[in-house]
């Protein structure tokens, strides 16, 4: 077999492991938390009769072992089961919610990288002059800021005050692609905000590195103009810390982004989460976190796949 | 002059001028901007409600575990959303009294055990069926069986038996009652289908809006139900719920436009609220209130001078002023205020006394501090209350420790657990029904864990009594031994408060609930 396939499937192996490991955590969190679900489902106004009838349909009087395997072995299955507070699929309902996430970080992305890249060129371009300071020092105010506080200044400004674009970004399937695009314009802008330093400064970091050695030197020599010299020279040399950075910045897009998704009321997978745990709906947590977590693993594989991929001295073992 | 005033008011309010250019117009015939106003709004009342176009209110208190099936019914969101879709037998107006809705008619036997409810004729499920006395007894009886989760449990459970027969549904109680009706206003018993029986959550009621949209924690949505019976309710073609539990999104989004109502205006924003141009603050007084509890069978709240000690060392003034800032009303550490019917305003007030405090304090013999939990969500400011309660009570020499739990599980771990907590309640309809819940020595919920059995005979009296002037004189009766003797400190009635862009007509302040009670979406429309 080629090593990169074994490295790959030893990659891939490993992270279905973790998946169980992060699983089993999840559910021992859930269990030592507080509370009770049906007290949560049925809220102050729940009456001892209706709790204990709730307890019973929901099957929370067997043990807690039992009820761990039992789910474990629906989702081997395919099958992630109901919520137990609303009696909904969970695929179903969480599908919709990772849809939505996954476009709002999918579009925050196709903004975020290119710009983070582009910007990291431009500084390395023009090291130490102003265009390299005025890059680092916007970006590094924009990650510094909570990011709160940036969503809540444009909800001020851009949607109260000049009403470009609204501050509740709520999609739904009727919707256009552009009109989806407006609503959730400022989630993109504070999201962009918030990741463009880390990738931007590691470009940087990284081709910086690159430019130290004495190929780059014979590049200059032979008469490559400055930006050709980063771009075919040293940017390929880079990719490997860049692309970990990247993915980083992505699965925090995909997984991180409560915060941005509860000022904004987006009906994403955070808000999603956050409402089940409140309401000890296990179940949606479990599939909620494993999602999370694969997307995590998944994520991390691509990174070191393709820092495999861009090294020759990987790509070509003796 | 006049006449073309009238003339250009009757275009603004049917939208064919805008606000500005009448207020312009008018100003150029020599009005003042207030005679033009006032001219507006009058217009805007002769016009009567105006059909069509899509009503939207961003609510706090929806979560994406909510169901559609009434039974589960608990916080605002799916109660708005099930007062668009659905109906109940009766409901209360903004008065306080009981209003026949699919009911037509209410007749009780002459000892209030028996209630004859005649049920309306013509009306239509969105399935296309049709009402009938075997949809409400299915309904009311589903709420009622012992293996119901239903949160109207607690107030079907006096029911005897339920009979359909004709066009009426009779309903026999195990003891006499006389405010059935009022019971039967709950939100939760909105009349389905066969009772909903084959499928709770299916979202088919009698209302005037048939549910189109519904992703929970998201958004709802209800397009007009073209067979509904009255002509007086649902006058937007269209509603809509979004869900904006941030305080701060809900705020950002009736001033950018987004949504026409929003709930929960906190009240430390409500005074810079009523600054923006094209909004009003309506707050209206009710029977919710904020209270600390304690139980009266745990030491050391089991000693009465204890109890009055901490009753003396609240300032209710101050928390008032500071906590609700100024939109609410002091509380007399009874859950009863004038909101209520047969409500006697002649029981003496409660004070802050620091010397009365100690005298009990020292009288009561305990020593060491007193634990008060509390927490954000017991209610909105309750962490700054317990410390301006912790400081008034320092002045007479009462030490009180506070401490913060946390949110998450604050209702199953803390309250109704704990002997001296922070919490709310949301008032009921009648004192029958607020004293049953929480203060009969067999209630549900008896927080205060309070065991009087003169106070149950008084209750259980007051319920089969039907001369309104012995009833009141046992309510105060009741309204006093729960003020002196009980384990609840109740320093205030909080306000609700709500917006609504002005160009929504129709919003009437009713104190049975914020937002029109949950009813604004079908009650008011789009000016």
């Amino acid at each position: 077999m080629h090593p990169i396939l074994k490295l790959v499937a030893q990659r891939i192996a490993l992270g279905i492991l973790l998946l169980f490991a992060a699983s089993a955590l999840i559910f021992v969190g859930t269990e030592i938390l507080p509370g009770d679900v049906a007290q949560s489902i049925l809220g102050q106004t729940a009456t001892p009769e209706a709790l204990a009838n709730l307890r019973e349909d929901l099957g929370l009087n067997e043990s807690a072992f039992s009820r761990y395997f039992n789910w474990l072995g629906g989702v081997l299955q395919g099958d992630l089961g109901n919520a137990l507070s609303n009696n909904k699929n969970i695929a179903e309902a969480m599908g919709k919610r990772l849809g939505n996430t996954l476009f709002l970080a999918g579009w925050a992305a196709l903004f975020s990288v290119p710009l983070a890249v582009t910007l990291g060129l431009v500084a390395v371009r023009y090291k130490n002059r102003w265009p390299d300071k005025m890059i680092s020092g916007v970006t590094l105010a924009t990650i510094s800021l909570p990011e709160f506080f940036i969503g809540y200044l444009l909800i001020y400004f851009v949607s109260v005050k000049l009403r470009w674009f609204p501050s509740v970004a709520i999609i739904n399937d009727s919707m256009s692609v552009l009109e989806k695009l407006n609503a959730i314009a400022l989630p993109i802008a504070v999201l962009t905000m918030v990741v463009l330093a880390h990738m931007m400064r590691m470009t940087r970091a990284a081709i910086l590195n690159v430019m130290q050695s004495p190929y780059i030197e014979t590049a200059e020599l032979k008469g490559l103009t400055p930006f050709n010299v980063i771009r075919k020279h040293a940017f390929p040399n880079a990719i490997a810390p860049i692309v970990n950075v990247v993915m980083i910045n992505l699965a925090y897009l995909v997984v991180g982004i409560v915060i941005v998704e509860v000022i904004f009321v987006y009906p994403g997978m955070g808000q999603y989460l956050v409402d089940h745990v409140a309401k000890r709906d296990v179940p949606v947590v479990q599939a909620c976190a494993l999602v999370f977590a694969a997307v995590y693993i998944g994520l991390n594989i691509v990174a070191d796949i393709v820092s495999i991929i861009s090294n020759p001295r990987l790509r070509h073992p003796k | 002059m006049n006449k073309e005033l009238k003339y250009l008011a009757g275009r603004a309010v049917s939208g064919k001028l805008d606000r500005r250019a009448f207020m312009g117009r008018a100003a150029a015939l020599g009005a003042s901007a207030a005679m033009a106003n006032t001219l507006l709004a009058t217009s805007a009342l002769a016009q009567g409600p105006i059909k069509g176009g899509l009503l939207k209110s961003g609510l706090s208190g929806g979560e994406s575990t909510n169901s559609l099936d009434p039974a589960t019914f608990a916080t605002q969101v799916p109660t708005n959303f099930g007062n668009t879709w659905g109906e109940g037998l009766v409901e209360m107006n903004p008065a306080g009294e009981v209003v026949n809705r699919l009911a037509e008619s209410i007749e009780a036997s002459d000892d209030a055990k028996v209630w004859h409810f005649k049920i309306r004729q013509g009306v239509e499920f969105h399935n296309g069926k049709t009402l009938t006395p075997d949809d409400v007894k299915a309904t009311l009886e589903r709420h009622s069986g012992e293996d119901t989760k239903s949160g109207a449990l607690g107030i079907m459970r006096g029911i005897e038996s339920i009979e359909a027969s004709g066009d009426t549904v009779s309903i026999t109680l195990t003891t006499p009652n006389a405010d059935l009706p009022y019971l039967m206003t709950d939100y939760h018993l909105m009349i389905q289908p066969n009772g909903g029986v084959d499928a709770p959550d299916a979202g088919i009621g009698t209302g005037a809006y048939v549910v189109e949209v519904n992703e929970p924690g998201v958004r709802h949505g209800g397009q007009k139900f073209a067979n509904y019976w009255d002509d007086g309710r649902g006058h937007a073609d269209q509603v809509e719920i979004i869900v904006l539990n941030d305080a701060t999104a809900r705020t950002a989004a009736i001033q950018g436009g987004q949504v026409h109502m929003i709930n929960r205006v906190e009240p430390k924003i409500a005074d810079l609220l009523k600054r923006v141009p094209g909004l009003e603050v309506k707050s209206v007084s009710g029977r919710g209130h904020y209270v600390f509890i304690m139980h009266t069978d745990t030491a050391p709240f089991d000693n009465k001078d204890l109890r009055l000690a901490l009753k003396y060392a609240i300032d209710r003034e101050e928390m008032v002023d500071k906590i609700l800032r100024g939109y609410g009303s002091v509380g007399n550490d009874m859950p009863i205020n004038s909101a209520y019917p047969l409500f006697s305003d002649d029981i003496e007030q409660r004070t802050y006394d620091p010397d009365l405090a100690r005298f009990h304090y020292e009288r009561s013999g305990h020593e060491g501090p007193v634990l008060l939990r509390t927490a954000g969500a017991a209610f909105s400011g309750a962490v700054d209350a317990a410390q301006l309660y912790q400081q008034s009570a320092a002045a007479a020499g009462i030490e009180l420790d506070v401490r913060r739990e946390p949110d998450d599980g604050y209702w199953s771990e803390v309250w109704n657990n704990k002997p001296f907590c922070a919490s709310y309640w949301g008032g009921r309809p009648v004192q029958d029904q607020m004293y049953s819940v929480a203060y009969l020595s067999t209630a549900d919920w008896n927080d205060t864990r309070f065991n009087d059995s003169h106070f149950d005979e008084l209750l259980l009296s007051a319920r089969g009594e039907l001369d309104q002037v012995k009833r009141k004189a046992i309510y105060r009766e009741m309204g006093t031994i729960v003020r002196d003797d009980g384990g609840l400190i109740l320093p205030m009635f909080n306000d609700f408060i709500g917006a609504v862009s002005d160009t929504v007509g129709g919003y009437v302040n009713d104190p049975n609930g914020e937002l029109m009670n949950g009813f604004a979406l079908s009650k008011t429309w789009l000016a």
